[in-house]
């Protein structure tokens, strides 16, 4: 039996700071992917919504929230919270409710609004939560991000300039995206003049956090094929693993790794693609097309390892090669990534599969990746989450 | 001066995660006595081996040397709970990967330790500082 779906339809609210009600981002793009679709919102049986936790209770509900703002019509109703990968955790529910012969087409929401600046914990004084302690020792976001590029420079002789290729090549990708929130071309000495964030990383080597949201409308390989669309683009595989103990890197918002004394260090970026190759039979060089999470500029280096697109520390002499660009052999972040979106935690993972469904529909446009058959995407958050998606075009 | 009796626990950034030893601080953390895995922060009910049903810990001091993983510093002021002393005064983070417990533990770099002649896999030491705040914390500077 086939554990495939099909991708109707996808729809995005563009990304930026407009500093408004998320519901209106997850609505539009709901409303966008209804259409691309050719359904109506009443035929849906199953809202899937990924929460926002920075929006109060509607975030806490986000499933229902689009639901009622879409006008109740009595579907059933889910939300996912699972940080970064909220998202596709959100998908990973209505491809079992479709699978499971429980309903036939289902719509995906994620959707956010951001605050300006780092991303903080709650306040009081809470040493049992680890997101509260990292920040008390002045430890943030980018600190994570710059030590594991350090560890690139000095186990794989990266440079700072190779960092700042991978922003320069982002930006090349999404600066004819639509949906991007930073659409302008940037060079090496621009990223090179940027302030200095977590040395060894910039300001343009690290991704901002935005408002946006997105849609994907899914149903049985069946559903679709009756309503004429047995050629749409397929979720082939959804990897949704938690890590493997022992932890290898200190992970976001830890302050230690896991000891490795009695278990062996495990990488949990590696864990989550491949997962989804074995979930979906798909080598990695058959991949056409990658979506990955650049929260850095040397992170993207990173997921291209761990996506087995090349050999462990041999992404930056990849991407010098031009092979992750554009026109090259394997293109990375062709939408521009999150160099040129920033996050919007709910919707990112939805995001990338956006982009993956336009590629394979051959509708991207100008960032267009040629005969792309075959795409994953990679992400990861918080708290032990973060997913793989494979989308094949049949 | 190292009579530890100066200092107490109300000094601590963190209280009981540390020694309060003046010149050779220490982590404080627990060892399952199972599996023998250790733990910081500490961990006293349940082990996290998922092979392992240890469920009696010790107390550990951990190891106050070991080798440079990784290091960055903070260029602008962390957001709160971090407490900023104006003019803000950027400061250094390393990881440093302890041997005998198998685990990278992070830290602030000491004051005055300059980035630019760090050299990851170098020996580093524990030492407590204090915080922007008065509140003392452990931090790592290069072994003497």
């Amino acid at each position: 039996m086939s554990k495939e779906i099909a991708i109707l339809g996808v729809g995005m609210h563009p990304w930026g700071k407009w500093g408004r009600n998320f519901v209106e981002y997850g609505v539009k793009a709901a409303r966008d992917a209804l259409a691309d679709a050719g359904v109506t919102w009443r035929e849906v049986q199953f809202v899937s919504g990924a929460a926002t936790i920075r929006n109060g209770y509607p975030g806490q509900v986000a499933g229902a929230t689009f639901a009622q703002a879409l006008g109740w019509q009595g579907a059933e109703v889910n939300t996912s919270y699972a940080a970064c990968a909220s998202g596709a955790q959100a998908l990973a529910a209505a491809r079992a409710k479709i699978l499971a012969g429980e309903c036939e087409l289902a719509l995906v929401v994620g959707a956010d609004t951001t605050p300006k600046g780092f991303l903080r914990p709650a306040p009081g004084e809470r040493p049992d939560d680890p997101d509260w302690v990292r920040f008390r020792m002045g430890i943030t976001n980018p600190t994570y991000f710059a030590l594991y590029a350090r560890r690139r420079m000095a186990l794989y002789g990266d440079t700072l300039e190779d960092f700042a290729r991978v922003k320069v090549k982002n930006a090349e990708h999404g600066a004819e995206n639509p949906y991007a929130r930073y659409r302008k071309r940037f060079t090496l000495s621009e990223v090179a003049a940027s302030p200095m964030v977590a040395d060894p990383l910039r300001l343009m080597d690290i991704c901002a956090t935005s408002d946006g949201g997105a849609a994907v409308v899914v149903s049985s390989l069946a559903y679709a094929k009756r309503i004429g669309k047995a050629d749409a683009p397929r979720i082939r595989a959804i990897s949704t693993v938690t890590p493997t103990f022992a932890s290898a890197l200190v992970e976001m918002p830890d302050i230690a790794t896991d000891s490795a004394v009695a278990a062996p260090a495990q990488s949990f970026r590696a864990a989550l693609p491949r997962k989804a190759y074995e979930e979906a039979g798909v080598d990695p060089k058959d991949v056409d097309v990658a979506e990955v999470y650049d929260l850095s500029t040397a992170m993207e280096l990173d997921w291209i390892e761990d996506l087995q697109l090349c050999a462990r520390g041999e992404a930056a002499a990849l991407l010098r090669r031009g092979e992750t660009a554009l026109g090259g052999r394997i293109p990375v972040n062709p939408s521009g990534g999150l160099a040129c979106f920033g996050e919007a935690v709910p919707a990112q993972a939805l995001a990338q599969v956006c982009e993956l469904a336009w590629q394979l529909r051959g509708q991207a446009g100008a960032r267009q990746v040629e005969n792309a058959r075959v795409g994953i995407t990679a992400n990861q958050g918080l708290f032990g989450h973060g997913s793989s998606v494979i989308v094949v075009r049949p | 001066m190292s009579d530890s009796s100066t200092l107490s626990a109300a000094v601590a950034a963190l209280p009981g995660w540390f020694t309060l030893d003046p010149v050779r601080p220490q982590l404080l953390g627990t060892r399952c006595t199972a599996c023998g895995t250790y733990y910081f922060p500490r961990q006293q009910l349940f082990c996290r081996n998922p092979d392992c049903a240890g469920e009696t810990f010790e107390d550990v001091a951990l190891s106050r040397t070991g080798t440079l993983w990784s290091y960055t510093n903070a260029a602008y002021p962390p957001p709160e709970p971090y407490v900023v002393k104006e003019p803000y005064q950027p400061f250094g983070i390393a990881a440093v990967e302890l041997e005998r417990e198998c685990m990278i533990v992070l830290g602030q770099l000491a004051r005055g330790v300059d980035l630019a002649r760090l050299c990851i896999g170098q020996r580093m030491e524990l030492v407590l500082e204090p915080l922007d705040d008065g509140k003392l914390i452990w931090k790592w500077k290069p072994a003497a």
